[in-house]
């Protein structure tokens, strides 16, 4: 369900693009996804080919996934370390005073169209 | 497909609901409107506290509710029987409210120039809710003691974007491992300014402190 409705805010704005651009024909659109965006590539393409079939511009669109891991700051000894891997507690201090730096991230890339 | 070209977009995907929200709140702000974006999980007591609220308020303003469900209209039946003017708004399976949709809902209530305040009770979930912007001035979201106190660990966007967080249920507090200074600890880890409220809607415990500090919110808004 949560993929359904960012595939439909991917369409509005692409739809605006290709208004803008006056493009006839999506071919690709590229996705990135941050690691700890709780979006799954699987679901998202799946729910992707299933919207666009009936939209005229981008019924040919074909979704490129790019996933962009997901990197934690420690405020307390200043260093950074992946995510996924430790979770929410600094592997080099122990520290729990820690934020995501990146990999929340859902942004529409580039697409190939004309 | 000779002349296929590369556009970069490099624009997330909320950009767009973003500037959507961003115009809605300041359509309100003319017309001297709060609005409030109420989120929590399922079953933590949306209704009840709302029921609460609104016999805390309504003889000093006039309300107006927005009750978003996937389906059912069972909410929106309890908040009329309060008297506030209430629709129940149908996500068609979606499991959040967006900006457009939040706006959609605003043309179905009809507020009158009289109403003050209009809260929106999003769909329960502590997921999706998060990442859209309805257009809301405020979003306020409500854990229930039974869930337990480590929620804003494991929800940490939840708690980040929401400047209220109510802790409902806390008649229950003596049969819960929940720890309600670890609680207060977490969330200020997730967003320092949050407001945090022990509530208990059942009894209406603590239901006069959240609705002074909404009721000053919405003086200010109005300006």
């Amino acid at each position: 369900m949560h993929e359904l409705g960012i595939v439909f805010h991917i369409i509005d704005t692409l739809e605006e693009v290709g208004r803008e651009n006056h493009l006839a024909s999506i071919q690709s659109v590229t996705v990135e996804l941050g690691e700890v965006s709780t979006v799954i590539p699987e679901y998202l393409t799946d729910c992707w080919n299933w919207a666009v079939k009936k939209r005229e511009l981008l019924k040919e669109a074909v979704m490129h996934v790019e996933v962009l891991p997901a990197v934690t700051l420690c405020r307390d000894c200043g260093k950074e370390y992946g995510t996924v891997e430790h979770g929410r507690i600094c592997p080099w201090c122990g520290n729990e005073k820690t934020h995501l730096v990146r990999g929340s991230e859902i942004n529409i890339k580039q697409i190939e169209a004309y | 497909m000779e002349n296929v070209k590369i556009l970069e977009i490099k624009q997330s995907v909320f950009a767009n609901n973003d500037a959507q929200a961003e115009k809605l709140r300041q359509e309100l702000k003319k017309r001297r409107i709060y609005l409030l974006n109420l989120m929590s999980s399922p079953g933590s007591g949306k209704t009840t506290t709302l029921t609460r609220l609104i016999e805390a308020l309504r003889d000093e303003m006039r309300i107006g509710v927005m009750e978003a469900d996937i389906d059912s209209d069972v909410d929106a039946k309890t908040i009329a029987a309060t008297g506030a003017k209430a629709i129940q708004l149908h996500t068609g399976g979606m499991c959040h409210l967006d900006a457009a949709m939040t706006r959609q809902g605003l043309e179905g209530l009809e507020p009158g120039d009289d109403t003050e305040l209009v809260i929106l009770e999003n769909v329960g979930n502590l997921v999706c809710p998060a990442e859209f912007d309805t257009g809301a001035v405020k979003n306020a979201m409500i854990l229930s003691v039974p869930e337990g106190h480590d929620k804003p660990l494991k929800y940490p966007l939840m708690f980040q974007v929401c400047d209220v967080v109510l802790i409902n249920k806390i008649d229950v507090l003596p049969y819960f491992d929940f720890d309600m200074a670890k609680c207060t600890e977490y969330i200020h880890m997730r967003n320092p300014n949050a407001k945090v409220f022990p509530i208990c809607a059942r009894t209406g415990e603590g239901i006069d402190a959240f609705a002074a500090w909404l009721k000053d919110e919405v003086t200010r808004w109005r300006g």
